[in-house]
């Protein structure tokens, strides 16, 4: 604070009025929450915590702060010594380090955290979600220190955390539960009459078994019986234990939750439901209020269901119910989350509640304020999760880096961004890559999509990999917009993995179309020196370039022609009108082609005409050069590709988990070498062909980055 | 053309041109040994149309080993010369090519004194009128068959490189093998930049060190690209074929003012000068044994992040380079944290020296951050003269009297905080970063010489006192200190206001680095 203070007295007025900028750049943050999206109004004679510790990180933690500062709460937050000069720290009015990187040395560390709320007197604790949100044990030491924790008591976290119990609790609260038998079936004819009392279509497996060995899935009395043949077999002679496991089988099922609001004065509501479908590796990608699939007396009925399970395990806080849809909209309970869940913003978008605001309350002691009536669908919206991570490899593998560069795209209406970053922060290996959640919202599906769409093409983000591309392809993708989603949506969309947006014949002319008039604006300005030079410079008077553009494995031949400040492009023989401000410094770039308005991110050019452009979502390399310049360029040597099989490299960032070989060591073809972790996921990284190990340049606990050398083959 | 019509109604005059014209344009267009042709390259360096070609009808005049048959005469001998405009600006460009003998059919690439003479007329021509030479060189020595005129024709253009030499900007592109005599030429240009796989410089080739030295060495290992850009510091810079490097070239090329006579160029800008970067406020770490990379801060301050780097490769401790303020040429000169703790050593030391005097001698306004730790000790360094040569860095920012703007960003200390543009060298805006420690050293090695290792719980009230700005602000070393995300906004108001300075030093007919 002290350097601050300086800044203003030492750099007079200049220095004052950047420091009044900065300060217009960090309320950003308070703007976008500010009533656009809630009409839960904040009512200050209502007394509530004076400070309040969040016992968390990133964007969430950067969330409770808006809703804190809001009801006028101080806030403290915590940090880990790499996150010292993280956005929520800032945000905070007071930020404690609790330990290093690790989250177990950090976010995880109790007695660092208990000891933090002792010293700065907060009231209570807003954990977020992860980390400590579910962990019983912190929540009972809050409780046996005075302090409140955000959150439902400490039973109800127990009850839901295990997965019998909860599965249990939720039969007897009346929760459709997926019907199965687990025991020893005699006979045929007995597994018949259980798969009829569950109903088709059936799962029978080995109750033994693992890994989907020995399962089948029946649709009539017919194979049933044949999978009893086969099951009890398989079951007899692999595991020695004839136990059969015979439950419904969810077909293309949907996830779908119901938010639920609960206070510790008996009242529980539902705030319909989300539709999380779309997932990879069991993680949500792309969330959405309503659901397209659900009809209102089937959301009443899971909201009822929800319900009587929070007011079973007498619930208070918010809390999320999950449940697998099938195609006939039969719902089962799969588990509740006790938390703030991550996508919650677009139940606010719809319902206009402050989840936070209300979690808060209810901590309090206040009742709820609404009536399950005042509860409204207004619109529909939208949210993407926006990860540092290359959707090429699996749909996702953790990219870490610098943000080099780094804007939200506020200016497209109805947006919403949740971030606990800013340019310049670093996506480290130790937490989440997630950079942000992108909403938007809309009167209708449609509208929320379409604005969708325009915020992903206007959000720059520099440095890192990341998964903007899969998020667009996803939402314009016909089955997602005609809401025929489930959870295997990724795989069956992609069963090859994602590759990128594939080009129209008309989409790739305008996308050479658009390069080459970039090429041409470019040209034309590096002729363009100020001042008078002693030596005229002669400035051609060329309007048209013959051009040779290389996209993919294509070569296409350009030709453009200035038309007075627009490029009258032809490409395949059909000629394109190319308008724009040819703004060659700002990341995002406006072009009109032949009337259709497109935004483009130009990430990276050099002199050698190779350029990247951003051009709906994806992100595609270029090379321009001219028609003489191409036409040399095949008298250029060929270079020599390196052997790649005999080295490995790491696929990206992370920590050496283990290394199985040494130098000497003879590997043959697919065989582990070692185990590299990102961001909570193992990867074993395999040898390309078989051989003596030459040298190995990582060890165990090591931190590596993309592409860097891990062992080399002989 | 006008002169081609004119002549030709003198027919035989006519039919006689235009043979030598064929038999010169085939001559030059001789198969290259890879790449291009120099008349394909002078095509790509140049803008479209611009080519005025200079001597086509030059002559080799040797007689000696049946040289002067007709047959192995060829009109413009074996360099193609003249003048050009790149991107509308004026160049002077000279462009070696291999012709072939017929009545010994090998390659003459080689030398002669009528080659030289070429050179030196465009070299002369560009001295007169204040415009920058390129030379793209692809030469393998001296003309054997010619003896002394040859060697003469060096000497010749080794003096015009050196009378040139702070009057216009010399650029050496090498796109094919050169030795001998060929590689002091590119030596004593400001540039020399190759084209990785197919150049190479070097005094003698593989064959005579063998002979020499018994030493087994191939061409790319003893002067090709890689060599001379990341272990001689011959190289400024490697591209990866002729028409990379003749691209980038070009690129380059408007980076540099004309001559001495003129100003750092001004390009149209679209990046506010004006535009704050929040990024700058976290990038140093904060622990100060943490590195971070220089050219992160370069790249954000720059216009449009663009930075053309002079020797990426070599001596990566110090980073220097060209980039655009508000559209005005700069040079950047950083430590790089993260290679060596961004400290000086011999080779740091000589890279920023002669880049800092470039900038200098051709107006170009120096930026400097600095993050040093010091200079490199041990024997290693001592036995190979840091001092002298840590002395041409300190000596090329001294002498230097273009607009010159330093931000520390963190370590400033000890000797090497007076030779990185200090207030004391004559600078025109030094800057602090509320992180910047300005100070003789670090503070555990203070505390132990201060209190001789007994009150080692001191350190506190050293990096109290000494490991932050204020004392160098307190007394005036440096001007401001200034929040990091405003570094461009200030750097370029103040290059605004300083392209107006003058400044001169007592007359004398040279200065005296030491060398």
């Amino acid at each position: 604070m002290a350097a601050a203070l300086r800044w203003g007295a030492a750099g007079g007025r200049r220095g004052l009025r950047a420091l009044q900028r900065c300060e217009a750049l960090c309320s950003r943050w308070c703007l976008v929450t500010s009533h656009r999206f809630y009409s839960s109004v904040y009512d200050p004679n209502e007394k509530t915590f004076e400070k309040l510790l969040i016992a968390n990180r990133g964007e969430i933690a950067c969330r409770v702060i808006k809703t804190c500062k809001k009801m006028g709460i101080k806030t403290v937050a915590i940090h880990s010594d790499v996150d010292s000069n993280a956005v929520h720290v800032k945000m905070a009015d007071e930020a404690v380090c609790v330990g290093p990187a690790p989250t177990s040395k950090s976010y995880l560390n109790m007695d660092a955290i208990m000891e933090v709320i002792k010293k700065t007197r907060a009231q209570a604790v807003h954990p977020g979600y992860g980390f400590l949100s579910e962990n019983k044990e912190f929540a009972k030491r809050l409780a046996s220190e005075g302090v409140t924790f955000i959150g439902p008591d400490t039973h109800a976290i127990q009850a839901m955390g295990d997965k019998i119990e909860s599965k249990l609790l939720a039969k007897n609260a009346k929760v459709n539960t997926i019907p199965g038998f687990d025991g020893v079936v005699k006979d045929a004819d007995e597994a018949v009459r259980i798969a009829r009392e569950i109903g088709y279509p059936v799962m029978i497996k080995a109750s033994a078994g693992g890994g989907g060995k020995g399962m089948r899935i029946a649709w009539d009395d017919e194979e049933t019986r044949e999978g009893f043949r086969f099951s009890s077999q398989e079951a007899a002679s692999s595991f020695g234990d004839d136990r059969l496991l015979i439950e419904k089988f969810i077909d293309n099922p949907r996830h779908i939750e119901i938010q639920v609001l609960a206070d510790k004065h008996g009242n529980a509501l539902w705030l319909n439901e989300r539709e999380c479908s779309i997932q990879r590796r069991n993680q949500k990608v792309v969330e959405e209020a309503p659901s397209t699939f659900l009809d209102p007396e089937t959301r009443r009925a899971m909201g009822e269901q929800a319900v009587a399970l929070a007011k079973a395990v007498k619930y208070s806080s918010a809390g999320t119910v999950e449940f697998l849809v099938d195609s006939s909209k039969n719902f089962y309970f799969l588990e509740m989350n006790t938390r703030l869940q991550v996508e919650h913003p677009v139940t606010e978008c719809i319902t206009g509640l402050d989840l936070v605001q209300e979690m808060i309350r209810v901590a309090k002691g206040y009742p709820l304020r609404h009536k399950q009536a005042d509860i409204p669908i207004n619109g529909w919206a939208v949210e993407c999760r926006v990860y540092a991570e290359d959707p090429y490899k699996s749909f996702g593998l953790p990219s870490i880096g610098k943000l080099s560069q780094y804007q939200e795209p506020l200016h497209v209406p109805s947006v919403r961004v949740d971030s606990g970053i800013q340019q310049g922060s670093d996506i480290s290996i130790y937490y989440d890559p997630m950079i942000s959640k992108l909403i938007t919202y809309g009167s209708n599906r449609a509208e929320a999509l379409k604005r969708m769409e325009e915020a992903l093409d206007n959000y720059v983000i520099r440095g890192v990999a990341h998964n903007i591309s899969l998020l667009r392809e996803v939402i314009v993708h016909p089955r997602f917009v005609q809401g025929d989603i489930s959870t295997k949506f990724l795989p069956e969309v992609y069963p090859d993995g994602f590759k990128g947006h594939k080009l129209t014949d008309l989409e790739r002319r305008e996308l050479l179309a658009t390069a080459a008039s970039l090429y041409v604006a470019e040209q034309l300005r590096s002729q363009q020196f100020l001042g008078t030079p002693r030596i005229p410079i002669a400035k051609s008077k060329k309007s048209s370039w013959e051009l040779s553009v290389r996209l993919g494995d294509g070569i296409y031949p350009v030709a453009v022609s200035k038309d007075g400040t627009s490029f009258s492009v032809e490409v395949d023989g059909m000629k394109l009108n190319v308008t724009s401000e040819w703004n060659l410094a700002s990341p995002l770039l406006s072009v009109t082609i032949d009337g259709t308005q497109r935004t483009i991110q130009r990430l990276s050019r050099n002199a050698s005409g190779d350029t990247s452009i951003q051009f709906l979502g994806t992100v595609y390399k270029l090379q321009i050069l001219t028609k003489v310049a191409a036409e040399l360029s095949k008298y250029m040597p060929e270079k020599a590709a390196e052997d790649t099989s005999s080295i490995l490299r790491s696929p990206m960032p992370g920590a050496v988990v283990a290394v199985s070989v040494k130098p000497g060591d003879t590997v043959s073809e697919g065989q582990e070498i070692c185990v590299i972790e990102a961001m909570k996921m193992q990867n074993s990284m395999i040898a390309a062909k078989t051989g003596k190990v030459k040298a190995v340049h990582c060890k165990a606990g090591d931190t590596v980055g993309e592409g860097d050398l891990l062992v080399e083959l002989e | 053309r006008a002169g081609r019509q004119s002549l030709s109604t003198r027919t035989s005059q006519g039919q006689r041109f235009r043979n030598k014209c064929f038999l010169a344009l085939r001559g030059s267009s001789g198969p290259p040994s890879s790449g291009l042709t120099a008349r394909e390259r002078i095509l790509l360096l140049l803008d479209p149309d611009s080519f005025d070609e200079y001597d086509m009808f030059v002559e080799h005049r040797c007689s000696d080993f049946g040289m002067d048959s007709s047959k192995n005469k060829y009109p413009g001998d074996s360099v193609v010369t003249g003048r050009g405009r790149i991107n509308g600006r004026l160049a002077y460009v000279f462009s070696q090519c291999r012709i072939i003998l017929f009545t010994c059919n090998i390659l003459l690439k080689f030398l002669s004194g009528a080659h030289a003479q070429k050179i030196c007329k465009v070299m002369d021509q560009a001295a007169l009128v204040g415009a920058p030479v390129i030379g793209l060189n692809d030469s393998g020595g001296a003309r054997i068959q010619e003896g002394v005129e040859s060697l003469a024709g060096y000497a010749d253009i080794f003096l015009r490189n050196v009378l040139c030499s702070g009057v216009v900007p010399q650029i050496s592109l090498i796109m094919g093998p050169c030795a001998g005599g060929a590689v002091y030429s590119p030596a004593l240009t400001d540039f020399t930049f190759m084209v990785k796989d197919t150049s190479y410089l070097f005094i003698t080739g593989p064959d005579v060190v063998k002979s020499v030295t018994n030493e087994d060495v191939t061409q790319e290992q003893l002067g090709g690209a890689k060599t001379h850009t990341a272990v001689s510091g011959v190289a400024h810079r490697a591209f990866e074929n002729d028409i990379d490097a003749l691209l980038n070239l070009r690129e380059f090329f408007n980076y540099l003012p004309l001559s001495n006579r003129d100003p750092a160029p001004v390009r149209e800008c679209h990046d506010p000068s004006d535009r704050l970067v929040p990024e700058l406020d976290t990038v140093v770490p904060t622990e100060s044994t943490k590195a971070y990379d220089m050219l992160d801060i370069i790249h954000s301050i720059a216009d449009e992040r663009e930075f053309f780097e002079i020797m990426p490769a070599y001596a990566r401790n110090i980073v220097v380079g060209f980039a655009r303020m508000n559209g005005r040429t700069v040079g950047i000169v950083g430590n790089q944290p993260k290679v060596a703790s961004g400290c000086l050593d011999i080779n740091s030391s000589v890279k920023g020296a002669r880049f800092v005097r470039f900038c200098d001698a051709f107006n170009i306004p120096l930026i400097t951050f600095v993050d040093v730790p010091g200079f490199l000790p041990g024997t290693a360094q001592e036995y190979g003269g840091i001092i002298r040569h840590g002395a041409k860095l300190l000596f090329a920012f001294a002498e230097a009297t273009v607009p010159k703007i330093t931000v520390i960003t963190r370590k400033a200390y000890g000797g090497a905080y007076d030779v990185m543009s200090s207030k004391h060298l004559r600078g025109d805006a030094n800057y602090a970063w509320p992180t910047a420690e300005v100070a003789v050293m670090g503070a555990k090695g203070a505390v132990q010489i201060i209190f001789r290792g007994k009150e080692a719980d001191r350190e506190a009230e050293y990096v109290e006192k000494f490991a932050n700005p204020f004392p160098a602000a307190m007394r005036g070393f440096v001007d401001d200190i200034i929040q990091p995300s405003t570094t461009r906004l200030r750097i370029c108001h103040d290059l605004e206001v300083l392209a107006g300075k003058t400044q001169s030093s007592p007359w004398k007919k040279h200065a005296n680095i030491p060398l």
